[in-house]
């Protein structure tokens, strides 16, 4: 435990300076940068980036979330059974078109900026979230459910009162998923014009400037590692709670 | 008073409960005994509303039961399953609380009567009622399982195979837990079963089901010293049946005046126990004492010839 813990901050630490202070890693980064370029990217401010960045992230997987979990709950009553096997097309087809093509087709649509972006992400998010939603709804414990419904809890009460939150550590575990792959796939937005840390790493790939690639590159990925960590703690937690852990 | 009245549950082809009616009636244990797919949970769950009868109607209290929302059905009639049946997620008081919960009992009230169960049930209040179910043993999930579901103070408690999950010890305890609290409460109980010994030793009466009919209900000494058909016999087991009888019958029955060699045995024992004591001490007879106090003896001529008797 302590030695995770140390490790957490120490991230936590790299990753506030490198958003907060960039300037103090130029002579880490200076051996990527060609001769007499930037070493530092200056052209906008690497916290507002982050900071919508993360928004970008945290909208697209909330309609994503709020999507996934709803067909989940209607595919797992006895009158939306039927549906199942279409949603799950749905959600699997939104998996494996593949986001670059999604900005393409969303561009005309919804012009240049965050909106394609978030077509993009939410899309990419659903799967992971939809089929986490089922599994936890649909493996719940036989007699506990039995016994909610023998004691006469209404639909409404055992679904609110029992299944979701016995549900919720394997629900947030595929929102995890999703969030983690969202924090990734968003860097491709900057293509259409969309503010995310993917402006550094694009603006390196341009310039052949491998520090830039480096830099933005780390950001998210400490952000992504950190993230990660964070909803597995409170899925832990979650789960101890729901008394299953 | 509960009625079950010509009740008939199809499933295709399958009869699974055909045509049973019988009456129970309030402040008694009704044991549903049968071997597998005999029909008795379909029986059981026909009266809660947990599945619709195809035909025939229940009638508790004689208000007949499909004149309620099921939902509101069921939160007056307890319910308790093998396996528990607990949320796993809630605290042991919550658990017991859920009726009472959604019956809009103030909270003072239901922390009161959970406190009241918990005591009843021999588990101190203080240590389990903010536990969760997986903090506790099997034995003591059970008996979460019937406070919950005598917590509202029910009309009627619905049992399906309660303790079929306990190991036999343990389970012969939560038996006689039941018998004494049902007593003390004078609730009313249908309780379902495939161990006869468990229908003879709880049940008032007894309903035998076969291939979901309703073969012979009855008093236990009359399913044991009457069988109806074959398949009861079977059931009792011709070899368990003298046993099973004198099982039924208390020392008192047959105490006579005089003395005895060796250790009493209380009034409230069964003929069983004390032909037990006599074949393994030796003895002709046994004393028997009532609160302490000797009040004569049983002897094992008057044993043998009660048997021969079948009741
Ligand atoms: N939901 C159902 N659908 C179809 N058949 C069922 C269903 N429930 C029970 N049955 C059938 O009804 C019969 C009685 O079952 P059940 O009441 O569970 O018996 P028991 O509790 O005595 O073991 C069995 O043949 C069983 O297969
Ligand atoms: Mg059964």
């Amino acid at each position: 435990m302590k030695p995770g813990m140390f490790l957490r901050v120490a991230l936590i630490a790299l990753l506030l300076a490198l958003v907060l202070k960039p300037g103090a890693f130029a002579p880490a980064f200076a051996p990527f940068a060609p001769e007499n370029g930037p070493v530092i990217y200056t052209r906008s401010s690497l916290l507002s980036l982050s900071l919508s960045h993360l928004g970008l992230v945290a909208m697209a997987s909330l309609a994503a979330t709020i999507v996934a979990v709803t067909l989940a709950i209607l595919v797992t009553r006895p009158a939306g059974a039927a549906f199942r096997p279409l949603s799950r097309t749905i959600t699997n087809v939104g998996q494996t078109f593949p986001p670059v093509a999604v900005l393409a087709l969303a561009v005309p649509a919804l012009g240049f900026g965050a909106g394609p972006t978030l077509v993009a992400l939410f899309l990419y998010g659903l799967l992971p979230i939809f089929e986490n939603a089922m599994t936890g709804l649909s493996t719940l414990p036989a007699s506990t459910m039995e016994a909610a419904r023998g004691i006469g809890l209404s639909r409404w009460q055992r679904l609110w009162r029992v299944e979701l939150p016995l549900a919720l550590p394997v629900i947030l575990g595929g929102i995890r998923l999703s969030v983690v792959i969202a924090l990734g796939t968003a860097t491709i937005g900057s293509t259409v014009a969309a503010r995310t840390l993917g402006e550094v790493i694009i603006a390196g790939l341009l310039t052949s400037n491998t520090a830039f690639v480096l830099q933005g590159g780390l950001i998210v990925g400490l952000f992504a590692v950190l993230i990660h960590d964070a909803l597995v703690q409170l899925e832990k937690y979650l789960a101890q709670r729901s008394g299953r852990g | 008073m509960i009625e079950i009245d010509r009740i008939t549950k199809l499933y295709g082809q399958t009869r699974a409960v055909d045509a049973v009616s019988l009456t129970a009636e309030t402040g008694t244990i009704t044991a549903i005994v049968g071997t597998s797919g005999s029909g008795k949970t379909t029986l059981l769950r026909m009266i809660n509303r947990l599945v619709e009868p195809s035909s025939g109607e229940v009638r508790i209290n004689g208000e007949p039961t499909h004149a309620v929302k099921p939902h509101l059905l069921r939160r007056r009639i307890g319910y308790a399953i093998q396996g528990h049946g607990l949320f796993p997620h809630h605290t042991v008081a919550r658990n017991i609380g859920a009726v009472p919960e959604l019956l809009g009992w103030p909270k003072e009230k239901i922390a009161a009567r959970v406190d009241e169960l918990l005591t009843l049930f021999g588990m101190e209040p203080a240590e389990f009622r903010d536990r969760l179910p997986l903090e506790l043993s099997g034995g003591q999930q059970q008996r979460v399982g019937v406070a919950r579901a005598l917590a509202s103070r029910p009309d009627l408690l619905l049992m399906d195979e309660p303790f079929g999950a306990l190991d036999p010890i343990i389970r012969t305890r939560a038996q006689e837990d039941l018998r004494a609290i049902q007593r003390k409460l004078g609730s009313t109980i249908m309780l379902v079963t495939h161990d006869m010994d468990e229908a003879i030793r709880l049940g008032d009466r007894i309903a035998v089901m076969d291939g979901g009919r309703l073969v012979q209900y009855g008093p236990p000494e009359e399913i044991v010293a009457a069988p109806a058909t074959a398949f009861v016999a079977d059931m009792v087991g011709d070899a368990e049946r003298p046993m099973r009888l004198l099982s039924l019958i208390p020392v008192s029955d047959l105490v006579e005046p005089g003395t005895a060699e060796g250790a009493p045995l209380p009034a409230e024992a069964t003929l069983r126990e004390a032909l037990s004591a006599c074949l393994w001490t030796g003895r002709e007879a046994v004393p028997v004492e009532t609160e302490g106090a000797p009040a004569g003896r049983v002897t094992l001529a008057a044993i043998r010839a009660r048997a021969e008797r079948h009741a």
